[in-house]
């Protein structure tokens, strides 16, 4: 019954998203403000309905109901409470409708916060937003129904995936989706503008919360995947230049250069057009990668025979959105008048060069993931474009960027004294170079190149706060007045400087861990040791274990450094019941910023066992770094003068009321 | 220099930071893409020893050897062939004979294929795609022995 609930509820939201998509563009036209009305509050309603909807999936879930296909397919009733409500998310039918559901919340919180928005721009804006829903609502009820039910209901259900039963499934998801389908509000936005045909500073202010706190969801659930794949597969990697990382990793680079964008459009009403164009690749980019995930199109281009029906329906709503959109944007956009004349060298040619690097880069990235793809369909020809392409492409081109980040904020508007913003630096660089050298004899050597990246990561966390610095005037006046100066701050200042400071240490990370990792695979008996980054490992033997739907092999380790011991760690290999799949589960020991992993491989003929262990020196800087850039953007979203519409609040209180409005709301 | 030389250099400049990226990727390509055979393409054409390239099919039954260390010995087949490929390292945990896989690597001089990865994916049903394909079309994989369809389905919530 509730299940039956749910799947109504999830037709009624069609028909909700088929108004909400229409009445209020049709009221914006006509200046109608009841057919606007309808907007914000169908858009709550619209969230409602998905949310009933995604609740009774789960409540399927949580009762293990195998008499519903999509349960039977991926639960188990043995599963730990956690891994099956997780689990409503680790299919394609679930995935989908947590991607409907965030989607949604985003349009509830546009109407929500939207308050103050001008009534055409919000009810176009809406509307926008529902296009997308009865999209996805279509392809949901159409090809991926999670309800549909089993006549007669099998007894017990076939597992999820033991990969996934993790609590980074309960994690991960939820924040990348708020981060890729975030991006959405940004996409209608800028679709809105173009129907209205203005576009001004202040959408650029409108805009810029949304893909602020986007992007800082991204962030968040790319570098929470990252680490996931590291401690769960085994292979000691935690990236892998995988197409479904790359699928999301391109709308986090357009996304990043968007923020940076709407910057130089909110203060200095240039590079209009450019935003709303960088607006539209961005959520083109996350729609591209629902496509290769969730249409089964990245391993082969053949899987579509598997499944003719859901990849061709994505790729539909693939090409209806970016293909109507961008041919929106050829008609319209000549009509956006650009403003705001700057000079090459000022704070806006620094953006400048930014978004430049970064589509570059995302276009990059774009053509080593389709090439593949593309090539098999025009001559059959399999080919992959592996890791190798992409350390060497986009690692050259991030370069450049990387040297440029902490001038940005040093350089003025409009016209910048480049050599004052180095000048700052210098001291800065300097360190940066003594320092990375003083760790690359830490280390004791490795590739030169790894003292140049090592101090470039340096330079870049320093170089965060030399702004900082000199906007407190720390130096020049006392400490104390300095600091109630520093403080005095607006936040956004700080939020910049965390941020660019994240992605110092996320590149200092990576740099010591390709520089300085070391690997060893030996074969072990009980007793042997062997060495690693320092520390000394003794293998003290093989235990068996049954957790509630595996069976386990452990393996135990002690490790002690010059004779004490200081850590013991388990690694183990699994056995999931009832897929009878294996899984090798690592065993990670932290020392500082760095780590030992510990990895089983197959038991040998004489009572040994294979063990792969790494030393990665500096690892959890990487996704330090990613949570520090987290940090940055909530800092940033808290302050003041981006909360949505704080100045045209004040703006509009000291205007009379218009009834009209009050209708609205 | 007038505004307009100042804009045509600015221009100037972001076309070849873009020239330089496409020139790149153009060199990253010859240099780094690996083709994809079965053991019965390479009876067709020789592949020239130190050339990359993507091995597909099934590990032969029986002919997995561990050898010393943690080196292992297997043959990979799609029915009509075989190639002899060592690999040092661990197997990913599917890692069965009678699977599909899918090793990447280059020939030494000896004609011996020396992998230096073995693809491993996220479900116990996973054909690797590009071996899937092929041995249906040669008849040579039966459906129902672990469906590719399934398996796609399993790996893609990361």
């Amino acid at each position: 019954m509730i299940v039956e609930i749910g799947h109504y509820a999830l037709v009624l939201a069609l028909a909700i998203a088929l108004i909400v998509s229409i009445a209020p563009l049709v009221g914006a036209r006509r200046n109608d403000a009841a057919l606007m009305a309808l907007a914000p509050s169908g858009s709550i309603i619209l969230f409602g309905m998905v949310t009933l909807s995604f609740l009774a999936l789960t409540w399927a879930y949580a009762v293990s109901d195998f008499s519903v296909r999509n349960v039977w397919e991926n639960s188990h009733s043995l599963m730990p409470m956690v891994y099956k409500l997780s689990g409503v998310w680790g299919n394609h039918e679930g995935s989908m409708m947590l991607w409907l559901l965030i989607l949604t919340l985003f349009s509830a919180l546009v109407a929500f916060f939207g308050r103050n928005l001008p009534e055409t721009l919000r009810a176009n804006v809406l509307a926008v937003q529902a296009w997308v829903a009865v999209a996805f609502l279509l392809f949901i009820l159409l090809t991926s129904n999670p309800f549909i039910r089993l006549m007669p209901a099998p007894a017990e259900g076939q597992d999820l995936n033991p990969i996934l039963q993790d609590p980074g499934l309960a994690v991960h998801p939820p924040l990348l989706y708020l981060g890729y389908v975030g991006f959405s509000v940004c996409f209608s936005f800028a679709v809105a503008a173009l129907i209205e045909g203005r576009i001004d500073a202040a959408w650029a202010r409108w805009v810029r919360p949304w893909t602020l706190a986007a992007w800082t969801f991204l962030t968040a659930g790319i570098a929470m995947g990252s680490y996931w794949a590291y401690y769960e597969l085994g292979w000691g990697g935690w990236w892998f230049w995988d197409p479904v990382e790359n699928a999301s990793f391109m709308p986090w680079l357009a996304g990043t250069a968007l923020l940076h964008s709407a910057l130089v459009m909110e203060k200095r009403e240039a590079l209009k057009i450019w935003t709303v164009l960088l607006a539209i690749i961005t959520f083109s980019l996350s729609l591209l990668g629902t496509f290769l995930v969730r249409s089964g199109v990245l391993t082969s281009v053949h899987a579509f025979a598997t499944d003719p029906t859901r990849g061709t329906f994505i790729l539909a709503i693939l090409s209806i959105f970016v293909g109507g959109a961008f041919a929106l944007f050829a008609w319209r956009a000549p009509q956006l008048k650009s403003g705001g004349i700057f000079a090459p060298i000022s704070r806006e040619g620094a953006l400048v060069l930014n978004n430049l690097i970064l589509t570059v880069s995302t276009a990059t990235v774009l053509t080593g993931t389709l090439y593949p793809l593309v090539l098999e369909t025009l001559t059959g020809e399999k080919i992959s474009v592996g890791a190798p392409f992409f350390n060497l492409t986009f690692g050259l081109l991030m370069i450049p960027l990387l040297l440029i980040v902490p001038m940005g904020p040093l350089l003025a508007w409009k016209r910048g004294d480049l050599l004052g913003a180095m000048q700052r630096l210098y001291l800065v660089a300097g360190l940066a170079l003594v320092v990375g050298l003083g760790l690359y004899y830490v280390e004791n050597g490795g590739p030169v190149l790894a003292f140049l990246g090592l101090a470039l990561g340096i330079y870049l966390i320093l170089g965060s706060l030399v702004d900082l610095w000199y906007r407190a005037n720390f130096g020049k006046l006392a400490f104390s007045i300095a600091f109630a100066r520093l403080k005095g701050l607006p936040r956004s200042a700080f939020g910049t400087a965390l941020a660019h400071m994240g992605l110092g240490v996320t590149v200092l990370g990576i740099v010591a861990v390709t520089a300085f990792e070391t690997e060893h695979v030996l074969e072990m008996k009980q007793g042997m040791t062997a060495d690693a980054g320092g520390y000394t490992l003794v293998f003290d033997g093989m235990k068996e274990a049954v957790g509630p739907n595996f069976t386990e092999e452990r393996a135990h380790f002690t490790i002690s450094k010059a004779g004490v011991a200081v850590a013991d760690v388990w690694s183990s290999k699994r056995i999931y019941t009832a897929r009878r799949m294996p899984t090798t589960e690592a065993g990670i020991v932290s020392f500082g910023l760095s780590q030992l992993y510990v990895s089983l491989g197959d038991p040998m003929a004489d009572g040994g066992i294979v063990v792969r262990i790494w030393w990665k020196p500096f690892i959890l800087c990487i996704w330090l770094g990613g949570l520090i850039m987290m940090i940055g953007g909530f800092v940033s979203l808290s302050d003041r003068r981006l909360r949505v519409g704080a100045p045209s609040r004040r703006a509009k209180a000291a205007k009379p009321a218009k009834p009209a409005m009050e209708a609205a709301e | 220099m007038t505004r307009k030389q100042k804009r045509m250099a600015v221009i100037a400049g972001g076309m070849s930071f873009i020239l330089i990226a496409v020139l790149l990727v153009m060199f990253a390509f010859s240099q780094s893409v690996a083709y994809f055979f079965m053991p019965s393409d390479l009876a067709k054409n020789e592949v020239s020893p130190g050339t990359r390239i993507r091995l597909g099919g099934l590990v032969e039954a029986g002919s997995v050897q561990r050898g010393a260390g943690s080196t292992v010995s297997f043959k990979v087949t799609d029915g009509s062939a075989s190639v002899p490929v060592s690999y040092t390292g661990i197997l990913p945990d599917l890692f069965r004979e009678g699977q599909g896989v899918v090793t990447e690597g280059v020939f030494t001089s000896s004609r011996a294929f020396v992998a230096d990865s073995v693809l491993a994916k996220h479900d116990e049903n996973y054909m690797p795609k590009e071996v899937a394909d092929r041995l249906k079309a040669d008849g040579v994989w039966k459906e129902g022995e672990g469906s590719p369809t399934t398996g796609a389905k399993g790996s893609v919530t990361r």
